[in-house]
């Protein structure tokens, strides 16, 4: 594996930190140690330091001297001898409720892949999903980790709207909108769980490094969950493993 | 709490401060003033913070109700401004009493001017910033009716009555960049072009986004989904230059073959689409080559 990154400016706030190597776990795990080093040994001011896939992002609020002092440190730095720990990974087991209701695009999927909806249900509900980073919308999670089998292309003409919640796949990714929004992914079921919510501390109850397992749920269950997540008694309980 | 009711709304004013900090790591977009060079002048102006929260003002401007005497200071983009029907000049403090109306009228040079008021606008802070943006606060713009809160106090500290700023720059077509990450990925004439030729903002500019009419032809691959940042350019396979504005995604998939440094973002925020601007590269004082 590649430890060095390429280390460039991006702008006059932000340094960008990209690695050549493969998307996995493993890699994820070097990645989020990497980030917590710089956090604790190399910025002295208040930065973000974000991670996409293979890339690390310090962006600075103001304090240009800083980011001066800290990319020269950061380009001397011995990836090599950063330890690689054991990141938090928190398991959640995240309900679905896969309803043809919610399941827009279930009956296509299972049809063009020659399997039954129960089957299609059990490849979706059987991996750990890996959580990379939160980008794209507001508490929309990047999950890696999906069956092949499940790959799909997005649809030819996107819809003007799915709702909040929707569960969706598109190519070998699968994931949740946390709002009501335009989307082009095929959508097979829908999450009562708030992804986003801004009046919450954190806005997002996942963090990258998290692992996720959805689990089916029925129509009846979902509309439980969904009242205790209005209510603000729904607790989402991670399992460590 | 004294405050400002809004009589008309504008095409699509906002409340901005400097943005969010802290929270892309939630996918949650920067946001703030497009233009912090001018937002920031209105500010000293009042003697506020440079984080005080202002009006962002596009195109059509509002008209406003004063329910109490307070300061103000208008920068950025040239409009024809009138205080109780009286003309009042750009990047000069004025002191507005109770029932003063406020009324933005012709925009002459520029796309967004920015209002501040003594003390900044108080309206709710989500996230740890006051800017307006769908989803995270509770308006994502000024509508009509609307009361918004500003200070009781009335500052009248030392504050500079009036503040000449040189501007001459911001309006430059010329927009300052610095080479993105994938900038060595094009070939030599194509890098080329992206400085010898013009391009045109598109209609379809907006605070997540400017896209350029031009394309420029080339054959750079998608890159896997990394973090961008406002101001990155990226270069669409189709060969569209799209500009990210404040309120960007905190991702994205396409090559970054520029950034616009932070003034460049100021000099882009006052284009109007269809107008025609050109990239002028600025070097990093240090440290802007990779290893």
């Amino acid at each position: 594996m590649q430890v060095n990154p390429t280390i460039n400016r991006l702008g006059e706030q932000a340094i960008l930190l990209q690695w050549d190597f493969e998307i996995s776990p493993e890699n994820l795990k070097f990645l989020l140690s990497v980030k917590k080093y710089i956090a604790q040994n190399v910025v002295k001011q208040e930065v973000e330091t974000t991670n996409t896939y293979i890339s690390l992002l310090v962006n600075y609020v103001s304090s240009i001297e800083s980011v001066y002092s800290d990319f020269e440190r950061l380009k001397a730095l011995d990836f090599q001898s950063i330890p690689v720990e054991a990141v938090a990974s928190r398991l959640y087991r995240v309900p679905v409720c896969y309803d043809a209701e919610f399941g827009l695009d279930l009956e296509l999927l299972a049809k063009e892949k020659s399997l039954t909806i129960d089957e299609l249900i059990r490849l979706h509900t059987a991996p750990e999903y890996t959580l990379y980073f939160i980008g794209f919308l507001p508490g929309f999670l990047y999950l890696g980790g999906m069956d092949e089998r499940l790959k799909m292309p997005r649809k030819s003409e996107p819809r003007a709207s799915v709702l909040k919640g929707a569960v969706g796949i598109a190519e070998n990714q699968t994931g949740i909108y946390p709002n009501s929004s335009p989307a082009g992914w095929q959508i097979i079921g829908n999450c009562p769980v708030a992804l986003f919510d801004p009046k919450s501390e954190p806005p997002c109850p996942f963090t990258p490094g998290d692992r996720i397992q959805f689990y089916s749920v029925s129509k009846a269950k979902y509309d439980k969950i969904q009242q205790e997540v209005q209510a603000g008694t729904y607790q989402l309980i991670p399992t460590h493993g | 709490m004294a405050n400002i009711h809004v009589l008309r709304p504008g095409f699509y004013t906002t409340l901005q401060d400097t943005g969010r900090h802290g929270v892309a790591q939630y996918g949650v977009p920067q946001s703030g003033v497009m233009d912090s060079f001018s937002s920031g002048k209105s500010n000293l102006l009042l003697n506020n913070n440079l984080n005080a929260a202002v009006l962002e003002i596009l195109m059509t401007g509002p008209i406003l109700e004063f329910s109490s005497e307070t300061y103000i200071a208008v920068c950025g983009a040239q409009f024809d401004i009138l205080l109780n029907d009286q003309p009042i000049s750009l990047a000069k403090r004025y002191r507005v009493q109770k029932g003063d109306v406020l009324k933005f009228g012709k925009l002459h040079k520029g796309l967004r001017a920015y209002l501040a008021v003594s003390g900044g606008f108080q309206s709710e802070s989500v996230l740890g910033s006051r800017s307006q943006y769908p989803g995270i606060t509770t308006a994502a713009k000024l509508e009509k009716g609307m009361s918004l809160a500003i200070t009781d106090e009335v500052v009248t500290a030392k504050a500079l009555s009036r503040v000449n700023f040189e501007d001459t720059q911001l309006w430059d077509p010329a927009i300052e960049v610095y080479p993105g990450p994938e900038f060595a990925l094009l070939s030599t004439e194509e890098q080329q072009q992206l400085f010898e030729r013009s391009f045109t903002l598109s209609s379809k500019s907006n605070r997540m986004a400017i896209p350029f009419e031009e394309t420029l032809n080339n054959t750079l691959k998608g890159i896997t989904t990394g973090p961008v940042l406002p101001g990155t350019v990226q270069l669409t396979p189709s060969g569209t230059l799209i500009a990210l504005m404040r309120d960007c995604q905190v991702s994205g998939g396409y090559p970054r073959v520029l950034q616009l440094s932070t003034f460049g973002i100021c000099q882009l925020a006052q284009k109007r689409p269809g107008e025609a601007i050109s990239f002028k590269r600025k070097a990093l004082d240090i440290g802007a080559i990779s290893r």
